[in-house]
């Protein structure tokens, strides 16, 4: 008889740790992390649940939660941590790894935008802001919606506001050592 | 005095008024910027967030290149940038556990966070000393945001959950800058564009407590906290019912103001929600 639905990855911890370390294990649930969190209110796990359930090694809940995704990197939680779990620095690597596996991320757009970005500087070296947002609206899809709402006039008139004040670039910068950055971008993908 | 200078992608685009105010304000002190050469970009969230060696060795090419120019200390505007290229000295230097494919030649020099910079007490002086306009009925706030203070095994900042620099500054110049509690809450960064309305929520969050302890303004040290607490103020305002409207000013402007420096107003007019009417009152410009 089938007990649980649940799989756990008895080696994930040990996986995780491989990478880090991020301490993760020293965990022992006081929730001060979710506690000084400013974006619990966007997220399906909080912060100490995400932690709880590595140690567990219920991977797939884990890669597969938007807690990874909305975290706003802002460093709260790893530096109140009593125990020195390294949160927000795990919940990058676990971004990683669902990227890595393929994992569909439930927070389309966010992902989306850190893909736009690298890609932004890939061959040049510097970011382009004049092109991101296209690039980044362009491949999130969100072009359509933007037209049924309306949505893209405030966007545009936003972007000929920056322009009128010398704040949006029109051409991009290349460096000497473009190929350098390209070859950084690829061999660690 | 010479310094080598890490301008990062933003200071050649969206944060031009801020670059601007940065050459400006180290002329005037008699700082000599000198750029490091080539560099590329950092990285910043999307690197740390999806590619964890690529942001590294980003921040390493640019230790590398920054460790070639002589001087020994390296002046970083934006607290990412900063934030970014400290993570990548300390994974070389000191965490050592992982292996990079760029290496660091000779020792990285001395990463500041620009507002760190004018906060020693030798620069805190020289503001004192230049002060032509002291910023006596300003009201201000100073945000901080997360990048340059967390997490401090990294930073180094010992004042992490109160940080004091752009406050120190601000006294300097003859200002009051007021306590509040949300100096270091985050602004949301890159969210503001992937998911606006986590965005607004938080944004909203530090306009609302900027209101309730009086601000007539807010000051702040990074570009991208200025540009989401600058840009989207209709959108936030529409989002929350409320009228908030808080200019938005670097640390960097507000020393231009008080030492009389001519260019401000040229910065100024570079931002979204414009201050002039503020500083009009406050009869800090014509």
């Amino acid at each position: 008889m089938q007990q649980t639905g649940l799989s756990p990855d008895f080696n994930f911890l040990e996986e995780v740790e491989a990478a880090g370390p991020f301490n993760v294990s020293e965990c022992f649930q006081c929730r001060k992390c979710t506690n000084g969190c400013p974006a619990t209110f966007a997220m399906d796990l909080f912060p100490d649940q995400v932690i709880r359930l590595a140690i567990l090694g219920l991977k797939e809940e884990v890669l597969r939660s938007k807690t990874i995704w909305v975290c706003a990197s802002c460093e709260t939680c790893s530096t109140r941590c009593p125990n020195g779990v390294r949160i927000a620095e795990v919940m990058d690597f676990f971004k990683e790894m669902a990227v890595v596996k393929g994992i569909a991320v439930p927070e389309r757009q966010i992902v989306t935008l850190h893909q736009t970005f690298l890609d932004n500087f890939r061959k040049t070296g510097r970011v382009f802001e004049g092109g991101l947002m296209g690039a980044y609206m362009l491949r999130s899809g969100q072009m359509g919606s933007m037209l049924k709402t309306g949505a893209w006039k405030d966007q545009l008139q936003l972007g000929w506001k920056m322009f009128q004040k010398g704040r949006m670039p029109l051409f991009p910068t290349s460096i000497e050592g473009r190929a350098e950055v390209a070859a950084i971008l690829r061999r660690s993908k | 005095m010479k310094v080598t200078y890490y301008p990062g992608c933003s200071l050649e685009g969206t944060a031009r008024d801020y670059a601007d105010s940065i050459h400006d304000v180290c002329a005037h002190f008699g700082i000599q910027l000198q750029e490091v050469s080539d560099w590329n970009c950092c990285g910043a969230t999307a690197a740390h967030c999806i590619n964890h060696k690529a942001s590294i060795e980003l921040g390493a090419r640019n230790l590398k290149l920054a460790a070639r120019q002589s001087n020994p200390d390296l002046l970083v505007p934006c607290p990412l940038c900063y934030n970014r290229l400290k993570t990548a000295a300390w994974a070389l230097e000191e965490e050592k556990t992982h292996q990079y494919d760029i290496q660091l030649d000779a020792p990285a020099p001395k990463i500041w966070d620009l507002a760190n910079f004018f906060a020693t007490d030798e620069m805190l002086a020289k503001l004192r000393e230049n002060v032509k306009k002291p910023l006596e009925s300003l009201k201000v706030v100073c945000y901080y945001g997360c990048m340059a203070s967390r997490p401090p095994h990294i930073t180094k900042a010992v004042d992490y959950e109160n940080p004091q620099s752009m406050d120190r500054i601000v006294k300097a110049l003859g200002g009051k800058a007021l306590p509040w509690p949300y100096k270091t809450d985050c602004c949301g960064a890159s969210l503001m564009l992937s998911r606006p309305d986590m965005g607004h929520k938080l944004v909203g969050k530090l306009y609302d407590m900027a209101q309730r302890v009086g601000a007539q303004a807010m000051v702040v040290s990074c570009q991208m906290c200025q540009s989401n607490l600058d840009m989207y103020q209709k959108q936030i305002e529409a989002d929350w019912g409320r009228n908030f409207a808080p200019p938005i000013l670097y640390f960097t402007e507000l020393i231009g103001l008080a030492c009389g420096m001519p260019a401000v107003e040229s910065w100024l007019s570079r931002h979204i929600a414009d201050p002039r009417p503020l500083l009009r009152e406050a009869r800090l410009v014509a």
